[in-house]
């Protein structure tokens, strides 16, 4: 993809570069750590613009190879958004000295990920302004994601963090007087109890503020060491709960993609089917709630109308309406059921109904409109400097849609609208959502077209060794069950190699980054979660705001713990 | 009244009936908390929505102040940031109060089982009624609120409840009375644990894995 972009730092800076190589069409860098600033800073000013500056980081993440001198590892995923060229870089550092200098003064969303990769592996990123740990508790000790932290290994820590510990203080003013710093949170109907937000106010201002997250690190990325490629799609499922079938099939795409597996054309239409469901039912989820955090309670009911009619569908479908787990490696376990299609047609009545509803009750009203409007702006420079992607991103006029920009199963064949808003502010985000959901309704019908063409094809891609055998075969053919029982019990031959796929999840831009040693497991699965760099803006976004006001940008934000903090 | 009170207790006319009648108004006008971490908590969302409808069973105020609330719900995985939290809003109560640990995660752990998820909340405050499920059915929350409606009118209001044993991390809480249908959840949490301390950490975690069943 951009090879180019690779031969030019090979030419720019030789001596750092250690290695480059494209495998399933991701470039890689492999770097030294002294190295990582002039190449990114390169990247993201001086390099030609044909080939595309570098200007959003996607991600970083850290990894672990205890054989190696230089075992850690960071890996950054940067991309452009002028050529939409995407490229990788892994910085390798020895444990005993495991500095990297720090991002933060080129993309102001490494902040967290540094944290992030610093918590988990104990990578000291130099010049990193409060490099503390972010997702577990605050007197852990050791870096759980190392491979010789035992998984199982718990630790005694029973109090939560004292207000000091977050830096943030009260200040005198001009005036004489002073700013209070306050606690909210989490237990707090308005944090949704997964934020914990350490407030300097003055009056009722927010002039500063910290936010601690981590309520939730339920430790998704090291159970998935534990467990087969298979068995990781229920904690893949857990990740963002409110639309499970897209955390699954990406998951799958993703060991997919590592794997050289190419999936039936009937997959493919199905999982664009069960991605706009889930896309629909997560819109409802914080639609609810966040007119509910303003006082109008009424909505969150015709939302749930909405819900009911996808879970419908997911429980008919599997059998499980929340964690559906549908997915499996190489495609799905079983065909739809009789009915499907009238079941999802039920949903396009049923949200036109409801969604009008809302829209008659909302749009107009003055409650609503003083609350929203110009309430939390975000420019699209900052959503691209926080690396944001998904409706709050396309909320500021940045267009970026993964289903557009770089389209997979069968988004570049149906036609839909990429819906933006411009200003930026709480309204928009929120009604972004609303014409997304009218746009789902659009890829549904043209999904079931699409679907009916394939009648009678297989849902499941047929590879031995990585793809479950149908199930019927299970219990009558020798060979079958042989396979079966390989599967489940050594887990899927997946080849070495690393892969990072991504697709828009419901909160934007949601990806896997893979590595397989070649054994039954994972050797390392990241998620890069969608809400996670949105969360990152919060206290800048709301800084400036009213404490009333900044809770209700909390609302617009679509956290999803499960995702955010893993 | 002391005196009324302590009198024959169980045939006492006035003291019985003014029991029963106050089991009664409790059981049909409990108010929730719930205390949503994850996934569960969006079923749970789904309960007190339209078709489901918890407003049947009297359960209709979500309140979401400790001091407002006699039933908490605990919906989702407890890890240990946030059991400190959960204790505190546990504490900060006022009695009467009950707890209702909805799915595996809050009963047990789940399939975390891992180096930052507690183990079930009874190890830190107890608890009246357990469900299983990952996460379970609405009809599983709804029924574990009728089983707490029984065991509200069974036990009279001048129940002695044990206060919450033990630190965080795997010490047994004080043993609450645990109404029958989940008995077995319960059991099962235990022998993990026992097994889990038998065995310390050389268990694979696998097994657990059917729990999205
Ligand atoms: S029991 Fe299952 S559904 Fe409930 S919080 Fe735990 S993982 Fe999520």
């Amino acid at each position: 993809m951009s090879r180019a972009v690779l031969e030019e730092l090979q030419r720019q800076f030789p001596q750092y570069i250690r290695e480059t190589h494209s495998h399933r069409g991701d470039d890689t860098a492999i770097i030294d750590a002294e190295g990582l600033i002039p190449i990114v800073t390169f990247l993201q000013e001086k390099i030609s613009p044909r080939l595309g500056r570098m200007d959003k980081l996607v991600d970083i993440c850290g990894n672990d190879y205890p054989e190696r001198p230089e075992r850690l590892e960071a890996i950054y995923h940067l991309m452009s958004t002028d050529t939409w060229k995407r490229l990788r870089l892994r910085v390798p550092v020895s444990a005993a000295e495991p500095k990297i200098p720090s991002l933060v003064g080129h993309y102001k969303t490494a902040n967290w990920y540094e944290r992030e990769t610093y918590d988990m592996f104990g990578i000291q990123f130099e010049g990193h302004p409060f490099l503390k740990r972010i997702l577990t508790h605050w007197k852990f000790e050791g870096h759980p994601l190392r491979k010789d932290y035992p998984k199982e290994k718990r630790q005694h820590l029973d109090e939560s963090a004292p207000i000091e510990w977050f830096g943030v203080k009260s200040h005198t003013k001009d005036d004489g007087t002073e700013t209070l710093v306050v606690n909210i949170g989490p237990s707090h109907p308005v944090t949704h109890g997964i934020m914990r937000l350490v407030a300097e106010l003055d009056g009722e201002m927010l002039v500063d503020g910290q936010v601690e997250i981590g309520y939730l690190h339920r430790c998704m990325e090291k159970e998935a060491e534990a467990h087969t490629w298979g068995l990781v799609m229920p904690y893949a499922d857990r990740l963002n709960y409110v639309s499970a079938p897209i955390n699954t099939q990406t998951y799958a795409m993703a060991v997919e993609k590592l794997a050289g597996i190419e999936v039936p054309e009937r997959t493919k239409w199905l999982r664009m089917i069960m991605a706009e469901i889930g896309r629909i039912m997560d819109h409802c989820t914080l639609l609810g709630p966040a007119l509910v955090d303003m006082g109008a309670l009424t909505n969150f009911w015709y939302f749930f109308k909405i819900r009911e009619a996808g879970y419908r569908v997911l429980d008919r479908f599997v059998g499980s309406r929340l964690t559906s787990t549908c997915d499996r490696i190489g495609g799905y376990a079983l065909d739809i059921y009789e009915g499907f299609e009238d079941d999802v047609r039920n949903i396009r009545g049923v949200v036109e109904k409801y969604l009008g509803d809302v829209e008659r009750l909302i749009t107009k009203n003055r409650v609503f409109l003083d609350r929203t409007v110009n309430v939390g702006r975000m420019t699209a420079e900052q959503a691209i400097a926080f690396g944001l992607s998904g409706p709050i991103a396309r909320a500021t006029g940045y267009s970026y849609d993964v289903r557009k920009q770089y389209p997979y199963n069968f988004y570049d064949q149906v036609d839909f609208d990429v819906v933006v808003g411009s200003a930026g502010d709480t309204f928009d985000r929120l009604m972004v959502r609303v014409y997304e959901m009218k746009q789902c309704l659009r890829i549904l019908e043209q999904g079931l077209k699409g679907l009916a063409k394939t009648n009678g094809q297989p849902v499941m891609a047929d590879v031995q060794d990585m793809t479950l055998p149908p199930l019927e075969d299970t219990y009558s053919k020798m060979e079958s069950m042989i396979r079966h029982f390989n599967i489940i019990y050594r887990g899927e031959r997946i080849p070495a190699g690393e892969a990072y796929l991504y697709t828009e999840g419901a909160n934007g831009e949601l990806g896997f980054y893979l590595v397989s040693d070649g054994g039954g497991k994972p050797h390392r699965c990241h998620v890069h979660p969608p809400c996670f760099s949105v969360m990152q803006t919060y206290t800048d976004i709301a800084k400036g705001s009213l404490l009333a006001d900044a809770v209700i940008v909390f609302s617009s934000y679509n956290i999803i713990a499960g995702e955010l903090e893993r | 009244m002391d005196t009324l009170w302590s009198q024959n207790k169980e045939t006492n006319f006035l003291a019985t009936s003014l029991e029963q009648l106050v089991s009664w108004g409790r059981k049909y006008s409990m108010w929730p908390y719930p205390f949503g971490t994850a996934c569960c908590a969006i079923e749970f969302m789904a309960v007190t929505a339209g078709d489901y409808d918890l407003a049947r069973f009297g359960a209709e105020l979500v309140r979401f102040s400790p001091r407002q609330a006699d039933v908490l719900l605990v919906l989702g995985t407890i890890t240990c940031k946030q059991a400190p939290i959960l204790k505190r809003i546990y504490d900060q109560m006022p009695e009467p109060k009950w707890v209702i640990a909805v799915g595996v995660c809050a009963s047990s752990g789940g399939f975390y089982q891992n180096y930052h998820t507690l183990q079930g909340i009874d190890g830190i405050i107890p608890v009246d009624v357990y469900v299983p499920g990952c996460p379970p059915r609405p009809e599983a929350i709804l029924n574990a609120v009728i089983e707490l409606q029984n065991k509200v009118q069974k036990e009279g209001f001048r129940r002695d409840r044990g206060e919450a044993g033990g630190t965080l991390l795997g010490i047994p809480a004080a043993e609450s009375k645990v109404s029958l249908p989940v008995v077995v959840a319960k059991q099962e949490a235990e022998r993990k644990r026992r097994e889990r301390e038998g065995t310390s950490a050389a268990k694979g975690s696998s097994e657990d894995s059917e729990v999205s069943a």
